[in-house]
């Protein structure tokens, strides 16, 4: 292969061998993982599977935590955690700001979460949902080039969640930024990712590559394999749910 | 099945209902107009009209006219002026240093591992033995002059000042700490935006504490080791029996502190402007 092609399908995220544990308890068992750049993974697991363990060391995020392995990541990495996490006491431009410097930057990152003409409010007064897109337009100011998502809109309304599912697809075809997902929501990952990793007692049951055009509706009936698919992995069949 | 529930249920539900029924609110609801001066108001005209029916023993409890009187009188010969600025200058002083004793203080604490281990301990010791209790070694060590009298303030004011900025510094949210680090804060640009801010609530109650704390000082300072100010001028009035003395010396310590404590709730509602509390 010719050496820029090579440059360009290097992974954004290289895990060989991630093993990290809690007081003895092993939550991640000899990880190995490429995320190529640009690519739009969800990773999708029972509570306690260590999925948010898995995004806080992609994340570096772990810093008294036990474990070995090799990890790289790209430089510019931006997380979006489930709670939108705005400092209170800054308005929502300086908080779109924080760590960086370009109010101008700041006010197309607004404006493009669709939060135009908000840059002087105070946290307190937006939505659960306007604040969530403040929070992506905070992590889009930095131009990431992974972009690690704790479930996002684990906290928002139905209607809230499918609007803000739409923005972040948008935001990603615009930006082209590695994604990782990390949701419990089935539907979520299926809808949004390119490709769907479950993670089962610290490894990864199954790598799930979906391939259908998007938009993609929740009612597309040949989305419904891989959702059964998904669940098996997870363990739920139809008739017990 | 669920039809003949809804039929049992539904009759006595709707006779009881009234139409676009209200819940209670449980806020307080909204302010009166000056509110805070409708408790003094009220207690002044009763005094007013007590005096009024001469159903008060004057030599105890002179009337509110008699008060004024007493104090114009006072401002105009001159001692009263005198007397208050040397108490506001006491006052002052002990406050800036406690101010800024018990910032400095809070500071290398709630941000050092180092800095905690040598001062909580100690100011923590220091807030358990009564500030009150040290005036006799004080008065030993620097003399029955301003010095003593000055620093005994300052301690009352640093301690609330220290221990309530040193729990809002070290009580800062652990979310807001991941989050500079995920946003590459530097150290001092999280210190500077992160927790300065997070503490200022903290701060404000100690320093609200500390202002409140300061007078307190001063009345017993002055009333018991002074040759001049406000209590001493009240110490006098009590020898020669002045009880309207007495209350116009009262009445500046009250107006003091009404006035400093409202400067401060000021200062804190322009600062703290993002809270929306019950209060505003």
């Amino acid at each position: 292969m010719a050496p820029h092609t090579e440059q360009l399908t290097r992974p954004a995220v290289r895990l060989r061998g991630l093993t990290r544990s809690f007081d003895g308890r092993t939550v991640l068992d000899g990880i190995d993982l490429d995320i190529p750049a640009g690519q739009f993974v969800a990773l999708l697991g029972h509570s306690g599977s260590g999925k948010s363990t898995l995004l806080r060391a992609v994340a570096g995020l772990d810093h008294e935590v036990t474990g070995s392995g090799e990890l790289s990541a790209p430089e510019r990495v931006s997380v979006v955690f489930q709670d939108s996490r705005l400092l209170p006491w800054r308005r929502v431009l300086d908080n779109v700001l924080l760590g960086t410097d370009g109010a101008d930057k700041g006010r197309a990152a607004l404006a493009e979460v669709g939060l135009a003409g908000r840059e002087r409010a105070w946290p307190s007064e937006l939505s659960g949902g306007e604040a969530q897109r403040a929070a992506l337009a905070r992590s889009l100011v930095r131009e990431p080039e992974l972009l690690l998502a704790d479930e996002p809109f684990g906290a928002l309304d139905a209607l809230t969640r499918i609007r803000m599912h739409h923005l972040l697809r948008e935001l990603w075809e615009r930006h082209r930024p590695s994604v990782l997902l990390v949701t419990h929501d089935v539907d979520e990952a299926i809808v949004l990712a390119d490709r769907v990793l479950v993670l089962d007692r610290g490894r990864i049951g199954l790598d799930l590559t979906i391939d259908r055009p998007h938009p993609r509706s929740y009612r597309d009936p040949l989305l419904g394999e891989y959702r059964e698919r998904l669940l098996a992995a997870l363990g739920v069949t139809e008739d017990l749910a | 099945m669920t039809v003949t529930t809804l039929d049992t249920a539904a009759p006595a539900a709707v006779a009881t209902e009234q139409p676009r029924r209200r819940r209670r609110g449980l806020a307080p609801g909204k302010r009166l107009p000056a509110a805070r001066l409708a408790g003094p108001l009220l207690l002044l005209a009763v005094w007013a009209a007590a005096s009024a029916a001469g159903r008060l023993d004057t030599a105890a409890v002179p009337a509110p006219w008699t008060v004024l009187d007493t104090g114009i009188r006072l401002w105009t010969d001159g001692t009263l002026p005198a007397d208050v600025l040397t108490s506001l200058e006491r006052a002052a002083y002990g406050f800036a240093f406690g101010l800024t004793a018990g910032v400095v203080l809070a500071l290398a604490s709630g941000l050092s591992r180092t800095g905690e281990a040598l001062i909580d301990g100690t100011v923590q010791l220091n807030r358990a033995i009564p500030v009150l209790g040290l005036i006799p070694l004080f008065i030993l060590w620097l003399g029955i002059g301003e010095t003593f009298k000055i620093a005994i303030i300052a301690i009352v004011v640093y301690i609330p000042i220290y221990l309530n900025t040193h729990a809002a510094l070290s009580g800062i949210d652990q979310r807001f700490v991941e989050l500079a680090e995920v946003q590459g804060l530097s150290r001092l640009r999280f210190v500077r935006e992160i927790v300065i801010p997070g503490a200022l609530p903290g701060f404000f109650v100690g320093l609200r504490l500390g202002v409140t704390g300061s007078w307190l000082g001063l009345v017993v300072l002055e009333q018991i080791n002074a040759t001049s100010g406000l209590g001493y001028l009240m110490f006098q009035a009590q020898n020669y029996g002045q009880s309207d003395v007495i209350l116009v010396g009262l009445l500046i310590y009250g107006v003091f502190g009404l006035v400093s404590d409202s400067a401060v709730r000021l200062i804190e509602r322009r600062v703290l402007s993002w809270r929306r509390t019950l209060s505003n």
